[in-house]
């Protein structure tokens, strides 16, 4: 079942790429399916693995990336898994009388509280500040038993009033972003937009004209498409010129 | 997850400048593929791709009783299922109102145009007729599936071959290869849909389109003859947008009916 694969750049969060010729153990990456036993004795399972009967077990489809202690599979797609501290962006779902359902995506829905809203609130009309259908980015604070608990409490978090959601796979979420926000600064700086990433794979443009708000969208579903290509810094770069013509 | 509202602000300022996301104009089609003959099994198959949406069509025959006010003609039943596979829309179990709509729609289009010769496909009047199964899967959802399944019923229709049918034992013999093509009348029918968005008429829409349309026509066409309609969402159409949308839908009906022509030779 297994599949061998050339994949000369890094993984995830990289944008850049690494020397071929240098590691050319690690460039190579295996395609893992759920399932597989990937590891076996004194490693430790990471993201995205399971141990079963002292066996390492992969439970995401993706690549499968090791080192002498840790064993994780890098995610080549599927749903969003929520973890704290994330900011995503979603829709408005329903009001309750203390707080706001958002749907961010996933199976179960996240709540905001009146309480994580840095602004006074009137409790008897919660439609003012966010109504049915609006959309927020908002930062997790909290998973546990009850769901997903989300804040606004932070800079850059809020209702979004104009602007456009596009929407990724989130697994390309940081291909997205780039090695230290290095792609996702390159396209706005191109484009002339404000961009926000949702882990969750929505992303919210903002800008003065919508073809520049167009053009990021492209620029973001062209690197969505082409996340395993390598030096895709340099394809965007190329993307762009072109673009411009 | 539904478009969002503030999509639809973006969407609407640039179409007021006569323009679109994805740089077609106002009526303009995706690109539009047709694939005959993709089941080895089916009496007839297409495959339609519009864009990224995409459709496949079988076409069955089986033998059985005719209905009692149509004794010598033959039956039709078009079925529509909206795979899981196709949007993180669809749930399996049983079908929801999109699908059945989308059936019945198709169903009328063929009926009500006459495309199928029902007579010739009596068997022994009163007893034995023709039954012709369409069943319609979509395999890709990115909106304007009314228009993708109507090109795929026609298609596959047009590609469909009688099976062998052995009036002794009175049993069909599928493996039998048949020469016998449906009879279908000469002209094309097609199923079209125009979208509204505020004061502006659009065709062919993608998913986040659809999603924000106020109201939608479908008008099933053959040869400049408007044989069924249907009305789809919340917002009204007045008469002169409807005068509007026949002449469109009469006019892009003629391109695609070509397209069709072509890729069925």
């Amino acid at each position: 079942m297994t599949e061998e694969r050339k994949n000369k750049d890094d993984g995830q969060a990289t944008g850049s790429p690494t020397s071929s010729k240098q590691s050319n153990d690690s460039s190579t990456r295996e395609i893992v399916i759920p399932g597989e036993v990937i590891g076996e004795g004194d490693l430790l399972p990471g993201e995205g693995t399971e141990k079963r009967d002292g066996k390492i077990v992969a439970v995401r489809y993706g690549l499968k990336e090791s080192d002498s202690k840790l064993i994780k599979v890098i995610p080549l797609s599927g749903v969003y898994q929520p973890r704290r501290g994330n900011i995503v962006i979603g829709k408005v779902e329903m009001l309750t009388f203390n707080g706001w359902v958002i749907d961010i995506g996933i199976g179960e829905n996240a709540f905001l509280s009146v309480a994580e809203v840095p602004r006074y609130v009137n409790k008897n009309d919660l439609g003012e500040v966010m109504d049915l259908g609006d959309m927020a980015v908002a930062k997790i604070w909290g998973i546990n038993a009850r769901g997903i608990d989300l804040s606004l409490k932070s800079r850059g978090l809020g209702k979004i009033e104009e602007g456009m959601i596009v929407e990724i796979n989130p697994s390309k979420v940081p291909r997205v972003i780039g090695k230290e926000g290095s792609m996702i600064s390159m396209i706005k700086e191109e484009t002339d937009c404000q961009i926000t990433v949702g882990h969750n794979g929505f992303v919210w443009i903002k800008g003065d004209e919508i073809e520049n708000e167009l053009l990021a969208k492209k620029a973001i579903e062209f690197i969505a498409r082409k996340s395993f290509v390598s030096g895709l810094t340099d394809e965007v770069k190329k993307f762009f010129e072109e673009e411009k013509k | 997850m539904i478009t969002p509202e503030i999509n639809k602000e973006r969407v609407m300022k640039y179409l007021q400048e006569g323009k679109r996301f994805d740089g077609r104009k106002l009526e303009e089609f995706r690109e539009l593929t047709i694939e005959t003959g993709i089941s080895k099994n089916a009496e007839g198959s297409a495959k339609v791709k519009l864009g990224n949406t995409e459709v496949y069509v079988g076409v069955k025959m089986a033998v059985g009783e005719p209905y009692p006010d149509s004794p010598d003609k033959g039956n039709l039943m078009v079925t529509a299922e909206f795979l899981p596979l196709s949007s993180d829309r669809f749930e399996s179990g049983p079908p929801q109102f999109p699908s059945i709509e989308l059936g019945r729609v198709t169903d009328r289009v063929l009926r009500e145009s006459h495309f199928i010769e029902f007579e010739k496909l009596c068997i022994k009047k009163g007893e034995k007729v023709w039954t012709v199964f369409v069943d319609i899967y979509t395999i890709n959802d990115d909106g304007n599936l009314l228009d993708a399944a109507g090109i795929g019923a026609v298609a596959a229709l047009k590609s469909a071959k009688i099976p062998f049918y052995d009036g002794k034992e009175g049993k069909i013999d599928y493996e039998k290869e048949s020469k016998e093509k449906l009879p279908l009348s000469k002209d094309i029918p097609l199923s079209l849909t125009a979208y509204k968005m505020g004061d502006k008429i659009i065709m062919d829409p993608t998913r986040e389109e659809e999603d924000i349309s106020d109201a939608r026509v479908t008008l099933g066409i053959k040869s400049g003859v408007v044989s069924s309609m249907q009305k789809g969402l919340n917002d009204k159409i007045n008469v002169e947008d409807l005068g509007k949308i026949f002449d469109l839908l009469e006019e892009k009906s003629k391109e695609i009916v070509l397209k069709i022509e072509k890729s069925l030779k």
